[in-house]
């Protein structure tokens, strides 16, 4: 193949779904990516199977987006490639061969990778807690889930075996994009100048948006046409790794160098480190230029060799956070804002409410930005005081939400509040991260066909 | 001899901040390669870190990218034990690249058409 074209079709789980299904009518694609998990979503996805045995496990959107581009991608015979697995990669496989056989559409082979799991020999595998350096077996009892990145390979050996849909658990983002790359231009595992640029393209479309215009505009200073109709975008790859990042024609958005650079450095720390399990990509030779409207093209993204390890991303349970607000308007908003924030203090001391962390902010002023927000930040006309408490258990986050409800009658002057809601506590998994070497987390293929 | 100007960042660059675990990332990229030497002078890693008022806990380590003609700032300890920890409503730090848009920075006159926005 000379020339590859790879779409996205979702940068989260809560993404738009009509993008997808454009790329997948109007995008003339060969392969079509989506990206769906957070750092928490096997976690919390664990934590709902626990609960409710009938939660399938997988992208709670998955019949939703299938549903929207399978008619496009048949007709043009699109491949998917998709980490909508999450905790149970056969189980989607098996819905989206339902879905394939409801849309007429026969002999089309699934393939599901797992193995991604690990939760229940990471604390033999042991290791350090990169964030905290502690040992990974002192928060063994409290990990509800562990899980390693897997790269693009076995992503790339399912397209190998004849696969039409992959369909995944924990994979990197990147690897999402350069299986594809991989397979049709035929570039080996340790040819890492071109895995790194493969890596590099894949980073700037697994944000899918991000990169056409979205997560960009600030008016006056740099403006987006149409910003409510925005595409995802489509990479042109040429088997050199070079490409050219474009959209469908007439969509709202933008793709220049500006909305380029910015995704490049998106969640990166070192650009001339970025590690990936496929490859250590390095951003810093990239040249950009825009080859037309809405049209860069991007070479020489650098890759250096893989490192020797996977990383794993651990969920433990930590507590709850008890949250609510209220409101101030008018003049003198922000002083009865201040008086409530006292008369809080003392109540949280009197019913005796124990936390590992508290907040009280003043949604207007300085509940975004902090302690960063200047002194002189001028004063707001109207003020959410807003209170969050991070506590161990959920009766003592609940603690939070029942003084905000006596602020009603016994609080300050002109108080504005809301209807006393449910679910005020929410629970916290937190996320660790450690490293594993790759050999202990063998990927496994599973076919199905329509 | 010409003078310089006092302007705010934002009319030099753009920003954008990502998250990893309890580090943000905030990216700062001039708007022309004029702008980018003022930058890599002006907002070393320490008056960045000054800037953010004690919202960053940890260090900050800042990456050049000259291609891009863009510093990257690493901060950690910036997002309130991580994002799944934090009590911050932006619990990402999606908005915290922001602030930094209020750091004054020196432009030399000759270069004050090329200023953005104002």
């Amino acid at each position: 193949m000379s020339r590859l074209r790879i779409g996205a079709g979702s940068a989260w789980w809560g993404d738009r779904i009509e993008p997808a299904k454009l790329n997948a009518e109007r995008g003339d694609l060969d392969y079509l990516c989506f990206e769906t998990m957070a750092e928490a979503t096997v976690s919390a996805a664990q934590v709902r199977k626990r609960r409710d045995p009938s939660f399938p496990g997988y992208d709670t959107y998955l019949d939703d987006r299938m549903k929207a581009v399978l008619p496009g991608c048949l007709k043009r015979g699109t491949k998917i490639i998709s980490n909508q697995g999450w905790i149970n990669p056969d189980g989607a496989a098996q819905r989206i061969v339902e879905l394939l056989r409801e849309h007429g559409a026969k002999r089309k082979k699934v393939a599901a990778v797992s193995g991604s799991l690990i939760t229940d020999r990471i604390a033999k595998l042991g290791g350090t807690i990169l964030e905290s350096g502690a040992q990974v077996a002192s928060i063994a009892p409290e990990i509800i889930s562990a899980e390693a990145y897997l790269g693009a390979e076995p992503i790339v050996e399912a397209l190998r075996q004849g696969a039409d849909i992959v369909i995944t658990g924990r994979v990197a983002d990147p690897s999402l994009f350069l299986a594809p790359m991989m397979h049709e231009f035929g570039w080996r595992a340790d040819d890492f100048d071109r895995l790194g640029a493969g890596s590099g393209l894949g980073h700037l479309l697994e944000c899918g948006a991000q990169v056409t215009g979205g997560y960009f505009a600030d008016p006056g200073f740099k403006d987006v046409p149409d910003p409510w109709d925005l595409a995802f975008p489509i990479a042109e790859v040429e088997a050199d790794g070079s490409a050219v990042i474009a959209k469908v024609a007439g969509t709202g958005g933008a793709i220049n160098a500006m909305t380029v650079k910015e995704q490049m450095l998106y969640e990166v720390h070192d650009p001339a480190n970025y590690i990936t399990p496929d490859v250590v990509v390095d951003f810093t030779t990239a040249a950009l230029e825009q080859v037309g409207p809405d049209r860069m093209r991007v070479s020489n993204i650098g890759g250096k060799p893989r490192t020797p390890t996977l990383k794993v991303s651990m969920g433990c349970m930590e507590g709850f956070i008890g949250e609510d607000m209220f409101f101030y308007a008018g003049p003198g908003a922000l002083r009865r804002a201040q008086l409530a924030k006292r008369i809080l203090e003392e109540r949280f001391r009197i019913v005796d409410l124990k936390t590992d962390d508290l907040r009280i902010d003043f949604l207007g002023l300085n509940a975004i930005h902090g302690e960063a927000t200047p002194k002189d930040a001028p004063e707001p006309y109207e003020v959410a005081v807003r209170v969050a408490a991070r506590c161990r258990t959920r009766e003592e986050a609940l603690k939070v939400g029942r003084e905000i409800d006596g602020m009603a009658v016994s609080g300050v002057g002109m108080t504005g509040k809301r209807v006393p809601h449910q679910d005020r506590a929410r629970e916290i998994i937190g996320v660790w991260s450690t490293l594993v070497p790759r050999e202990a987390v063998p990927p496994a293929i599973t076919r199905y066909e329509s | 001899m010409q003078g310089t100007l006092q302007v705010k960042l934002e009319r030099v660059a753009h920003v954008r901040s990502g998250d990893k675990g309890n580090t943000s990332n905030i990216a700062v990229i001039a708007y022309c390669d004029e702008f980018y030497p003022l930058l890599k002078e002006q907002l070393t890693a320490a008056r960045f870190k000054a800037f953010y008022r004690g919202a960053i806990k940890g260090d900050v380590t800042r990456y050049e990218a000259d291609n891009l003609a863009a510093l990257n700032f690493v901060a950690e300890g910036a997002l309130g034990g991580g994002v799944s920890r934090s009590l911050s409503l932006d619990n990402y730090g999606k908005a915290l690249s922001a602030a930094i848009l209020g750091f004054d920075i020196e432009v030399p006159e000759q270069y004050s058409n090329l200023l953005r926005g104002g």
